[in-house]
């Protein structure tokens, strides 16, 4: 073997480049430390970054099935906040059931009950996805046009079956005892329950990382991304993964929908619809495809949108789509580009 | 002569051709053959959508482009005459410019949004539309000191349009001739001529090229194509065709808001109408529209009907309740998707062999 | 118990419009090397991708072992014991060395021995073994690629122009490392453009032109016989320019 074929190829990255690459990661306490100087009040900021924290997370765990759906097999899912809505709703009706854990005083019955909520909305999520797969998205799989009518097609029919079984009327539920009020810090008024949003968002993502650095499946995932052919010919049947994966992202979906509908604490069918405009801009910004640029972008929209409210309420939404554009001129393919064979 | 106007694009079947005779008869003599003002209102509104639809069937069927901002385009028409009319009087000048100051606007955010997100995938635009016509909508509804927000704009148009306006004392064959009917056939008579230049359009060389971009744009690009400026062409001239239907609502309805206008319900139901008349044939948004306005405006009653009968099963009566035939729609919708994506049209002249 | 591994016998693929493949006839023997050669465009991958089922034959039949092959999908392929190296090597760049090969040990965990005499075999393996895959160069991706083809017993190999683009230095490294394969019980289906490789480690040879099979035949005839080389060579080099 001859010398030259092994040596390495270490080249030194100029600390420029290397800031560029960093950059991303930096935006989210840029965009924090922008918002501390235009607030002024510290205290106020605080508030509305917890806030904005809580809500990115959020937008985070609802998002970030479906880029990972998007990534795996080229797949956008218009449907995908039906599962958000579903979600709220199954979860909404479980809580209502246990009505009389969560208006008890006792902490671990309120956290069991919220526990049994998700869990149930999650189910029902994951087997709703099941079905979305098998029925609306597998039968277009490669053609774009026909999935993004077909899946559109799939939300207006889940949102109608909402009506049907929980009736036109939007619902209302206050949080359990335990995720009211708040917590004072300094000035700073703090909503026990954004904390709760950021930590168990915090939790996921790094779960989501562990998982997709450090299992199998994960690697699966990360290769099946970038040449899903070759994963093929390794002998792992692609179909199931994402069949996997699309029913992880939708389970998530409904998750995301019970802890947004805590927050809000009132939900509608058309919750969804909503929310998908934000989960769409946070993996336009991320770049389809990539977890951790959809976890930085839905960051940078939830403290957006909170800051602006305070400052400008009423271009809160446009800010966020200023943000996207700002964000395309820089990266066309959104922050982390999504490497593809072909 | 007929072919010409036509652009030689004649609709291929027998049925659909007594179909699109049916319709343009109907809706040429409605205010005579359905009397009254329900369905007055509901032939104008067909009319208006037929160009709405025939229009993002440009985009849709024509091009392959899935645009979610057709409604931003419709609004931003509706929204420029309305203003226009809200603040420098009931003239037909301002009625005129309000109108290509808003088509003109339309153009411009259309060109914008093309350059910008048609260079990337189908998808992309497709999300990139969603989001910019929600923020849109919403942005609209805040700014209500010029747009009157949630509740939108009532403003007075010419006084020939209203019917306050008798063109001849007596009344001809039981209907009275008044501004509102002048008005009705200025709405008639315009989408007819916006329906005609579409069709004269996608007949052109342009049309085809168009086409041929949606079928391969890779090999049209390898021919020689610039691919995004056909496709950037075509986001902008259905734009502003989308926006004059906007100010053919505007002028109709005397009234402009966010949820007739802005919606994303209205947006599903362009879409609806589109998959369901049949994508790619101007034909398909005439039929599409008809039928989809009818049963919204009709079939509600007798859905409602069919949930009286079955009160006494609990789920199929709100399966069948009036305020769920969307659910039908979107099933409907799936299914042609799947098994006839060209539509009725499509259906009706493969029939024809 | 057939001495022939592979058998292709009347293969035709259609990729979109276009007719690539229009009755492949190809024998694949156990044991040793079979390369297969032709100009660009000949088909040589199409037919790779075909025998993997990541293109579907239109027509006519591929048994495996005496198994018919034909229509399984590409993941059931691959567990029947065949291995793909793509022309594009095919490695996971997001991925590190180490992932690389994880997912290539797609039955058991990585073997060690197995392992030991892969990074003897290709040095970078070991050298890297923690690098991401994607800041690796051509060669040696190169490497990982067959690297990953081997790390499970395969009973056929299919790699698709391993030396195309490389140094020298680096195309006699490969070459003896799949020299070294050919020791194994292994089977080898080369693509090459490289006659010179080519002749050195082939046993048997097929040649390819539009789409079909014009010359198969013992590597060491093909290679000795000059006039035959100037024809069926000529035809691929020049006749299609």
């Amino acid at each position: 073997m001859s010398e030259t074929a092994i040596k390495p190829r270490i080249e030194k990255v100029p600390l420029r480049e290397q800031f560029f690459q960093k950059l991303p990661v930096l935006l989210v306490p840029m965009l924090a430390l922008l918002g501390l100087m235009a607030i002024g009040n510290p205290a106020s900021w605080l508030t509305l970054t917890v806030a904005g924290l809580a809500m990115g997370m959020m937008i985070f765990i609802m998002a970030s099935g479906l880029t990972v759906v998007f990534g795996l097999m080229d797949v956008i899912n218009f449907g995908h906040g039906a599962f958000v809505a579903v979600g709220a709703f199954v979860g909404f009706t479980v809580l209502a059931w246990l009505a009389g854990w969560t208006a008890s005083p006792s902490v671990m019955l309120n956290l069991a009950a919220v526990l049994i909520a998700i869990l149930a909305a999650m189910v029902v999520t994951g087997l709703l996805g099941y079905a979305f797969e098998r029925v609306i998205v597998m039968p277009v799989y490669g053609e774009h046009l026909k999935q993004i009518l077909v899946t559109m097609g799939g939300l207006i029919v889940a949102q109608q079956m909402i009506y049907v079984v929980w009736g036109p009327d939007e619902l209302h539920l206050s949080r359990p005892e335990a995720f009211q009020g708040s917590i004072v810090l300094g000035e700073a008024a703090i909503e026990k329950y954004r904390l709760v949003a950021v930590a168990i968002g915090l939790a996921l993502f790094l779960a989501m990382r562990h998982i997709l650095k450090n299992t199998k499946v994960g690697l699966l995932v990360r290769a099946g991304v970038e040449n899903g052919e070759m994963v093929e010919a390794l002998g792992y049947r692609i179909r199931r993964l994402f069949l996997i994966v699309f029913m992880t992202g939708s389970a998530l979906a409904g998750l995301g929908g019970v802890m947004w509908g805590l927050y809000q604490e009132t939900i509608t069918a058309h919750m969804g619809s909503e929310i998908m405009v934000l989960v769409f801009i946070v993996v336009i910004i991320g770049g389809l495809g990539s977890v951790e640029g959809c976890f930085i972008g839905a960051l940078l929209v939830g403290l957006l949108a909170n800051y602006t409210a305070f400052l400008a309420p009423k271009v809160a939404l446009i800010s966020t789509i200023a943000l996207m554009v700002a964000i395309l001129m820089w990266r066309p393919q959104g922050i982390y580009p999504v490497v593809k064979a072909k | 002569m007929l072919t010409r106007l036509l652009s030689g694009d004649t609709p291929r079947s027998g049925l659909l051709t007594v179909l699109l005779l049916i319709v343009l008869i109907s809706l040429a003599f409605a205010p005579f053959l359905f009397p009254g003002t329900k369905s007055l209102e509901t032939a104008a509104r067909i009319c208006i959508f037929i160009v709405l639809v025939a229009s993002y069937d440009l985009l849709l069927g024509y091009s392959g482009i899935v645009s979610f901002a057709h409604t931003m385009f419709f609004g931003i028409g509706a929204y420029g005459t309305a203003l226009a009319l809200n603040t420098s009087g009931p003239s037909y000048g301002s009625l005129i410019w309000g109108t290509l100051a808003g088509a003109l606007v339309a153009a411009l955010f259309a060109l914008a949004i093309g350059l910008f997100s048609l260079r990337v995938k189908a998808i992309f635009f497709a999300m990139v539309t969603l989001a910019v016509a929600s923020a849109f909508a919403v942005f609209v509804s805040q700014m209500s000191w010029l747009t009157g927000g949630e509740d939108g704009l009532n403003y007075k148009i010419p006084r020939e349009l209203t019917p306050a306006f008798k063109l001849v004392k007596e009344k001809v064959l039981g209907v009275r001739i008044n501004g509102k009917l002048v008005a009705y056939y200025l709405v008639f008579f315009a989408s007819a001529v916006l329906f005609l230049i579409m069709l004269r359009v996608v007949n052109s060389p342009f049309g085809r090229t168009l086409k041929a971009v949606r079928d391969n744009a890779f090999r049209a690009e390898a021919i020689g194509y610039r691919v995004v400026w056909y496709r950037t062409t075509a986001t902008v001239l259905s734009a502003v065709m989308a926006a004059l239907a906007g100010s053919l609502l505007a002028i109709w309805l005397r009234y402009t808001g966010p949820a007739t206008t802005l919606s994303m319900e209205i947006m599903i139901d362009i879409l609806l109408m589109v998959v369901i008349g049949g994508m790619g044939t101007l034909y398909g948004a005439v039929l599409g529209a008809t039928l989809f306005i009818l049963a919204q405006t009709y079939l509600q009653n007798l859905m409602g009907v069919a949930a009286e009968a079955t009160s006494a099963v609990p789920l199929v009566s709100t399966l069948v309740a009036p305020e769920r035939w969307l659910l039908w729609l979107g099933v409907l919708f799936i299914l042609s998707v799947y098994f006839f994506p060209s539509g009725i049209v499509g259906r009706l002249r493969a029939g024809r062999a | 118990m057939a001495d022939n591994l592979l058998t292709l016998s009347g293969v035709h693929t259609l990729i979109g419009p276009y007719h690539i493949l229009q009755g492949v006839d190809l024998v694949v023997p156990e044991g040793g090397v079979t390369v297969l050669l032709g100009r660009n465009g000949a088909g040589k991958t199409t037919t790779l991708r075909t025998i993997m089922g990541l293109w579907n034959a239109s027509q006519g039949e591929i048994r495996f072992d005496d198994h018919l092959i034909t229509g399984l999908d590409t993941p059931d392929i691959s567990r029947r014991g065949i291995a793909y190296v793509p022309e594009d090597m095919g490695v996971f760049t997001d991925l590190t060395v180490a992932e690389n090969m994880t997912l290539a040990a797609a039955n058991a965990p990585i073997d060690q021995k197995r392992l030991g005499w892969i990074k003897a075999l290709f040095p970078p393996i070991g050298t890297f073994w923690n690098a991401s895959a994607g800041t690796l160069s051509g060669g040696q991706k190169q490497m990982l690629s067959v690297a990953r083809a081997v790390i499970e017993p395969r009973r056929l190999i299919l790699i698709d122009e391993p030396t195309k683009g490389l140094a020298p230095a680096i195309i006699k490294a490969m070459t003896d490392a799949l020299r070294e394969l050919k020791e194994t019980d292994t089977t080898i289906l080369l693509v090459e453009q490289n006659f010179a490789m080519a002749s050195t480690i082939g046993d048997t040879v097929a040649v390819m032109d539009d789409g079909r099979i014009i010359h198969s035949g013992v590597m060491r005839e093909l290679a000795e016989d000059d006039a035959m080389q100037e024809k069926l060579m000529g035809l691929s080099l020049e006749a299609h320019q």
